[in-house]
């Protein structure tokens, strides 16, 4: 085996550039001339903008400009579209309109851009902006998603009952039949709180546009920066797509927000033409908390039918989701096809029926965010699982157990077809890394300290590696989700790999090299790898959906069978032999049986002097493409165990122990995928116990700061035990799944099983935060006390 | 951030002189509320007056049985003072554990107390501890120092110079953060000097206050035990996305038991 190749525990070669200040970030960006962008925001989560009035501050010198909804109307740039088409129940047409990047008639969230201000200062531009006068007439809120659809105010006119779309999936009549012959039924209803990404880069934009050429180049905060020129070509109307250049330098963390074309990003590269100076905007931590789109937000209710021995039946589960102001890009998906297709777990349900309402509220909108749709589907499944077993008094790992899927492939009730999978394998190594049976023993001698102790399970499953095109083109998506590569062998042996796949924080620059050069056979300092520029990389769908391995990586590896065929064909003429003898191993081509070889870097060369072979068979050079589309989405799946110690005076809940045991089929880096595992827990456990976005009953962020929204630090978590299981994909060539969001998906149900757990009852929602929990701890000392 | 004039006085009579003369003019101190409020366009002083460059306003030193820390010193300094430490081992744990350690090299004693932030920690163990807070025209007790939020017996014109703490026989601090800014949620300080016994609670309520109900509890037995079964009534307690009034209540009692425990 290569040292670096696959299966290696090789250092990010990109970390060093990032913790000693060298990355470059698109604020980095500083372009000879620019201007800066200032957006004035609403302070109504709802009103009609009547009239706005900026004389005042185009008349101030330095100030360039103040630009609103009708400028960019007058220019014809469209509204944001949404880019996944659901039909509802009754066969209409989800009801989106359209986002206007700047207000155009009314705004529908606190922070809402209503002008851009651009000025040869920030300072500047935001005292300009104090002084654009905006007559609002201000409308009522609707905060409140229980009670939205049912609202007398509309968020929009073309969304009645400021509903989008009434969508359902699965078989009602047989799921009722199930419920029918239950031996029992489990009913719980649970919220899933809406979180803020706070990716450690905020958003930044910097467009500028170059008159000779009449050329545009944006460089953004952006996941997929071909799919942000795709959108900003064919629907905003910004430029068409070869006088647009999009590059997304290095990024500073994602979590799903920055898939999404936003305002800002527009408008910085719009203005750059009006202004005629580059346009730079960087987004501060308050606008970030207002402006990033929010992650899930759902409320729940859900049943499961079981018989005697707590086989299921059957599931029904009706879910409204908050999609905010308005459906951002992907926001119609996730609540629904990366939702309710994942709502058989690990398990072998017969039956199962999903409705989901998707909502308007005068919020930020709500879109994708790490897990986007499996987290929540895995809180409802792994947490009905277990109140099921409590009711039923079964040992909940018992009765995952016996429902477990045990063969493969498996069609579940709701689309999925897993491919493989060994979910007792991950469960029983997590049971015995956790001490599972030791729990009693360590309960008592906590109660013995006033303690109260819980374990909670969560076996999740989810789907990755997103997506077959035809697949997801027949469920409504607008765009393929194949990716594509492009392996450039250099004269001189190096090689550089361009992915359409972006890495913004997953270190791609180090397990895309580890694959070439274990392919290759060469040093991996030889390799490089290039991504985010649509000027260098041809096209690429982007990096979310743990995608990047499974179908990035892929692409990759397509590529590389293709310059290898190729090179037996140039090391068949350069060796005098037949291109079948011709073998490849440890970077020599060598003749089968013989010592006659030739090495990676005589070949490269070759290749590129091309005085060993007829032009007439073969081309000069080295480098070809690859468009590889997945045949199946991959099914990563495991078992997370969290035992906590709750405080019952103050509610405190510590994490005592975490086992991780993940099955993501081959890893690339063991280290990476761990670090992967670690970060995703930690979100998870603060979606679980600390981060609550709160809006007042004016639609005010109250939790609009890092003094008020609490992220998860490193003293709130203990040292995890990960540890994997490995059954290869079968459906794509190295036999991943992908990892990045598996920790954000299991542990939120992990935390509140065990919560509960400890508490001897299920009423607690997330954030189960201190008080909350102080709350549900006073009651189940009351309820003791009334025994 | 909106512009300003910027001043360097060498001296606390310089800093008197400029703010004087100055139409609204900001003392700069560790900078750590005013600096950001600035930055967010929420605070718009016409001058900044830095005190970082006048001599003689840090350092600690115990005489006799009090312990003086001048009013530029940083957190981090009384946290890691083997003077506090041996004297007020409560004071040393409760600088330690003020933010994070940027904001304990940075931030001073002498502008938390001046700012009053009904959530800061110094506050509470001024007042609980009995401190006096000197100034360059007077010497004032804890007791009347803080009068409500964000609000102090500060007058026009006056700078506080150092603070005065008398060593306790016991002393104790507990605090249960708030989990996003990790201010004091709640924070009690408890102290015992002689008949004097002193319970200050920061963070509950719109400025700091005395216990009373906790303090006659202690007075008879300063112990955690004397605490059991008294409550402290929510009525004038804070209440928002964190904590209700009721479960801020409920935490005093627990972290003043806690205190007194570790004191």
């Amino acid at each position: 085996m290569n040292a670096n190749g696959i299966g290696a525990r090789v250092k990010r070669v990109e970390d060093k550039r990032f913790i000693t200040g060298n990355g470059h970030y698109t604020d980095d960006m500083n372009r000879p001339g620019h201007v800066h962008a200032y957006f004035l925001r609403s302070p109504h989560a709802h009103a009609r903008v009547k009239g706005i009035t900026s004389s005042a501050a185009t008349a101030m010198t330095g100030v360039h400009a103040v630009l609103t909804g009708d400028d960019l109307a007058a220019d014809g740039i469209g509204p944001l579209p949404c880019g996944w088409m659901i039909h509802s129940k009754d066969g209409s047409p989800m009801k989106t309109p359209g986002h206007p990047c700047l207000a155009q008639g009314k705004v529908r969230y606190v922070g809402d851009p209503v002008a851009v201000i651009i000025a040869d200062s920030l300072a500047l531009a935001k005292q300009a902006a104090e002084v654009v006068e905006v007559d609002y007439e201000v409308l009522p809120a609707v905060v409140d998603l229980a009670t939205a659809q049912s609202s007398a105010t509309l968020l929009h006119d073309e969304a009645p009952r400021n509903t989008a779309f009434e969508w359902e999936l699965g078989d009602k009549a047989a799921t009722d039949a199930a419920f029918d012959g239950a031996h029992h039924v489990t009913r719980i209803e649970l919220s899933n709180n809406r979180l803020v990404p706070n990716a450690m880069e905020p958003r930044a934009a910097v467009g500028e546009y170059d008159a000779g050429t009449d050329h545009f180049t944006l460089w953004t905060t952006s996941q997929n920066p071909h799919v942000a020129r795709l959108v900003m070509s064919a629907f905003l109307n910004i430029a068409p797509e070869h006088k647009l250049r999009v590059i997304a330098p290095d990024v500073g963390g994602g979590f799903g927000s920055k898939i999404y074309v936003y305002p800002e990003e527009t408008v910085c590269v719009w203005a750059s033409k009006k202004v005629r100076r580059p346009v730079k905007w960087t987004s501060d931590r308050t606008e970030a908390f207002l402006s990033d789109a929010h992650g899930r937000d759902h409320l729940t209710t859900a049943e499961l039918a079981l018989d005697e021995r707590g086989k299921m039946l059957g599931l029904r589960v009706k879910t409204l989701a908050n999609v905010g102001g308005y459906m951002n890009l992907f926001a119609s998906s996730v609540p629904t096809y990366l939702y309710a297709t994942l709502l058989s777990g690990q398990y072998d349900i017969p039956a199962i029926y999903a409705e989901v309402d998707t909502v308007y509220t005068t919020t930020t909108p709500v879109d994708a965010y790490r897990g986007a749709g499996r987290p929540e589907a895995t809180f409802v499944i792994e947490r009905i699982v277990e109140v099921a077993a409590r009711e039923m008094g079964i040992d909940p790992a018992t009765l995952r157990k016996r429902n477990f899927i045990r063969k493969f492939p498996h069609q579940t009730p709701v689309i999925m077809a897993y491919d493989v999978g060994d979910y007792h394998a991950s469960l029983n190594k997590a049971m015995d890394l956790a001490d599972y049976k030791g729990f009693g023993k360590r309960k008592r001698e906590s109660a013995r300290r006033g303690k109260l102790r819980g374990i909670g399970i969560s076996t999740y499953i989810e789907a990755c590696g997103i997506a077959p095109s035809q697949a997801v083109g027949s469920l409504g998506a607008g765009v393929g989700l194949w990716e594509s590569a492009e392996v450039r062998v250099n004269p001189v042996g190096t090689v550089e790999i361009l992915t359409g796949s972006h890495s913004h924080g997953q270190g791609h620059e180090t397990t895309f090299a580890q694959l070439v050069a274990d392919r290759l056979g060469i040093p991996f300092e030889n390799v490089s790898i290039v991504h985010g520029d649509t000027d260098k990389v041809q096209f690429g769908m982007g990096t979310y959906g743990s995608r990047s391995g499974a179908v990035g990586m892929s692409a990759i590896s397509k590529a590389l069978d293709k310059v290898v065929d190729k090179g037996k064909k140039i090391a068949a003429h350069l060796l005098e032999a037949s291109e079948a003898d011709i073998e490849f191993k440890d970077g020599n081509f060598t003749v089968s049986g013989t010592d006659k070889s030739i090495d990676w870097t005589s070949l490269a060369l070759g290749a590129y002097v091309a005085h060993g072979f007829p032009p007439s068979e073969i081309e000069p050079g080295l480098k070809e493409t690859s468009f590889y589309d997945p045949t199946n989405f991959t099914f990563p799946a495991g078992c997370h165990i969290c035992e906590v110690e709750v405080d019952p005076e103050t509610g405190v809940t510590e994490i005592a122990n975490w086992v991780a045991v993940d099955d993501f089929g081959t890893i690339i880096n063991p280290m990476i995928v761990e670090g992967q595992v670690h970060g995703g827990i930690a979100q998870g456990v603060g979606q679980a116990l600390m981060e609550g976005t709160a809006y007042d009953s004016e639609g005010q962020l109250l939790s609009g700061s890092f003094m008020d929204y609490t992220m998860p630090r490193a003293d709130n978590l203990p040292s995890f035990k990960v540890d994997t299981t490995v059954t290869e994909c079968p459906s794509n060539p190295l036999g991943m799944k992908g990892c990045g969001e598996a920790g954000a998906i299991a542990s939120p149900a992990a935390v509140i099983n065990a919560i509960t757990d400890a508490l001897g009852h299920e009423d607690l929602a997330m954030p189960a935060t201190a008080q909350a929990v102080w709350r549900a701890a006073r009651k189940t000392s009351q309820r003791a006390a009334a025994e | 951030m909106y512009p300003f004039t910027y001043h360097r006085p060498a001296s606390v009579r310089k800093a008197v002189n400029l703010l004087a003369s100055s139409e609204d003019a900001k003392i700069l101190a560790g900078g750590h509320t005013l600096l950001p409020t600035m930055k967010q366009r929420l605070a718009a002083p016409s001058d900044l007056i830095d005190l970082n460059g006048v001599e003689g306003l840090s350092g600690i030193e115990q005489k006799g049985r009090t312990i003086h820390i001048g009013a530029m010193t940083r957190h981090a300094e009384v946290a890691n003072s083997d003077v506090v430490k041996e004297a007020i081992p409560a004071l040393a744990k409760l600088a330690g554990g003020i933010g994070d350690p940027h904001v304990r090299h940075r931030g001073t004693i002498g502008g938390s107390v001046a700012n009053n932030d009904p959530n800061a920690d110094y506050p509470a163990a001024c007042l609980g501890l009995g401190a006096t807070i000197v100034t360059n025209k007077r010497k004032i007790p804890a007791d009347e120092f803080f009068v409500g939020m964000f609000e102090t017996a500060l007058e026009e014109g006056e700078i506080i110079t150092k603070v005065l703490f008398p060593i306790p026989r016991k002393a104790g601090y507990a605090k249960f953060p708030n989990p996003a800014s990790r201010y004091a949620l709640v924070g009690v300080f408890v102290s015992k000097r002689g008949k004097d016994v002193r319970v200050a609670v920061t963070g509950a309520g719109p400025c700091v206050f005395r216990a009373t109900a906790l303090e006659e509890a202690l007075a008879g037995r300063f112990a955690a035990k004397s605490l059991e079964g008294v409550t402290v009534s929510d009525a004038d307690l804070n209440s928002d996305i964190h904590a209700s009034a009721e479960y801020r209540a409920h935490l005093i009692g627990v972290m003043a038991r806690r205190a007194v425990a570790a004191a």
